[in-house]
């Protein structure tokens, strides 16, 4: 079995649109979040969310290339261009066929399927674009990268809802380990504020009014956010042999279904992801010394999730740092993940563990070390990362400090 | 505007929703006699902003728990739409 690392990253987010600014903004506790401008939320009951804001498609892309794209696309294309730029890996043939790409979504092409279904039952249009249907595959995205870089290794995408860019990491990282693939671009991306999807979030009543305050006694609910977060993994040796900056190792993934509700989790199934990442990265519990939480600030999630990571380490959990960074960059459904990773693994490299922002209160029933409001040094040896999603589809990452 | 007064067509939608006769609806029942999950309240809630065109704030529904708690929810909810002035 092979070492696998993380030698480039690339970040489009409400907290930045590339790694180097998204980690200026959450180390410092900066908020995403914001009012709506993507929709008119006028009728909607909650009127904010954690938008990608100055980011201009057509600085990345020509107008013909752009025909092709949803937003969730040239969200996870652009911050793979910035993970293959900031890795500095140069494909020849014989690599291009030893790479993937391993995408997580869990909505696709939501914002254009949204517009052309306006058009259809709303304006009586009867003609829809061409590039329709290519443009709302939720694939879109790992085929697109597959084909601007030339890989032709395994190319696949994820949809698990909250928990795909960390299955797909996940994927991605085993299939490197196993020494299927040599290297492989991997990580998650999604756009979920059409106004269609957020009717539906409106409806289920777990969307905050005002902002995300995970573990915070006074939390109301979750906050929606949108971007994209994708890594260059490879195997060590690779990485050694051409001299490359490493982040951080993969140690391990875990993953786990509750069979037990939709929209209600269960702790036992959040517990055996963490506890599976554990078992097949070969890490003591003792050696975490980070979470980075699902932490969707729902009341249901972060009881639940402290109540997991309580089953998993015990007395330990007393001393490991907990995180969500949804507080600062919201909760961006299938790019949770990879934006999570993302921060987990910027933490971990500088040093400085990301804060969890909006703390006001401590709830008896998260008992839990939360890194209140401010960004903690600390220089962990292994730290790991949460996404447990409806349906109770759990997938847990394990990274080791390198 | 339908017949009846609003708890007479709020036991109406619960009656409906439960698949059950109205009768078999009381006031005090509570969503717990009902068998009523979270997902179950959150439904019903929507058949009755359908029925009475109310929206009903999210923190209002945590305080919905008994058929008696919808009607006075709703009615209050129903007084106030009355007393805006038509747009």
């Amino acid at each position: 079995m092979k070492r696998v690392v993380i030698t480039g990253i690339g970040v489009v987010s409400a907290l930045g649109n590339n790694a180097a600014d998204f980690w200026r903004a959450l180390s410092s506790g900066e908020s995403g979040i914001g009012p709506i401008t993507k929709v008119d939320p006028a009728n909607l009951r909650f009127k904010n969310a954690a938008e990608v804001r100055g980011f201009d498609p057509g600085e990345h892309f020509d107008d013909k290339s752009l025909m092709w794209l949803d937003p969730f696309a040239y969200f996870g294309i652009v911050a793979a261009r910035e993970a293959v730029a900031d890795s500095g890996i140069e494909f020849n043939d014989a690599l291009r066929g030893r790479t993937g790409v391993v995408t997580g979504s869990c909505l696709g092409g939501k914002e254009t399927e949204d517009k052309l279904y306006a058009d259809l039952y709303g304006e009586n249009k009867a003609r829809f674009p061409p590039t329709s249907i290519p443009r709302v595959m939720s694939n879109a995205v790992a085929s697109h990268v597959a084909m601007e870089h030339g890989l032709t290794g395994a190319a696949f995408t994820l949809s698990t809802a909250c928990s795909s860019a960390n299955h797909a990491i996940g994927q991605a990282f085993w299939l490197v380990r196993q020494g299927t693939l040599d290297a492989a671009i991997t990580g998650g991306s999604e756009a979920p504020l059409s106004l269609g999807h957020l009717r539906g979030w409106e409806a289920m009543r777990v969307v905050a009014q005002d902002t995300c305050r995970p573990f915070s006694k006074d939390r109301t609910g979750m906050i929606l956010g949108e971007g994209g977060a994708m890594f260059v993994i490879e195997n060590l040796e690779h990485a050694q042999a051409r001299g490359a900056k490493i982040y951080a190792e993969i140690a391990g993934f875990g993953m786990s279904a509750d069979a037990h509700h939709l929209t209600m989790p269960l702790a036992s199934g959040a517990a055996k992801a963490m506890s599976e990442a554990l078992t097949d990265g070969n890490i003591d519990p003792a050696q975490i010394g980070y979470i980075n939480a699902h932490g969707t600030a729902t009341q249901a999630n972060d009881v639940m999730e402290s109540a997991a990571i309580r089953l998993v380490f015990g007395e330990h959990a007393d001393s490991i740092p907990v995180s969500s960074t949804k507080s600062m960059h919201g909760h961006a459904l299938g790019a949770a993940g990879a934006i999570e990773a993302a921060a987990t693994v910027l933490g971990m490299h500088n040093g400085l563990l990301p804060p969890n922002i909006n703390f006001n209160e401590d709830d008896p029933e998260c008992n839990i070390n939360v890194i209140k409001n401010k960004a903690l040094p600390a220089e962990p040896e292994a730290a790991m990362s949460n996404s447990f999603a409806f349906g109770g589809l759990n997938a847990v990452l394990a990274f080791k400090r390198f | 505007m339908a017949d009846g007064s609003v708890s007479e067509r709020v036991i109406r939608v619960f009656a409906q929703f439960k698949k059950v006769e109205p009768e078999e609806i009381r006031l005090e029942t509570t969503f717990e006699e009902l068998g009523f999950d979270s997902l179950d309240g959150l439904n019903l809630i929507f058949e009755l902003e359908e029925e009475f065109d109310v929206v009903v704030p999210d923190d209002k529904v945590q305080s919905m728990k008994s058929v008696a708690e919808v009607v006075e929810g709703i009615e209050q909810l129903v007084a106030d739409k009355e007393q805006q002035p038509a747009a």
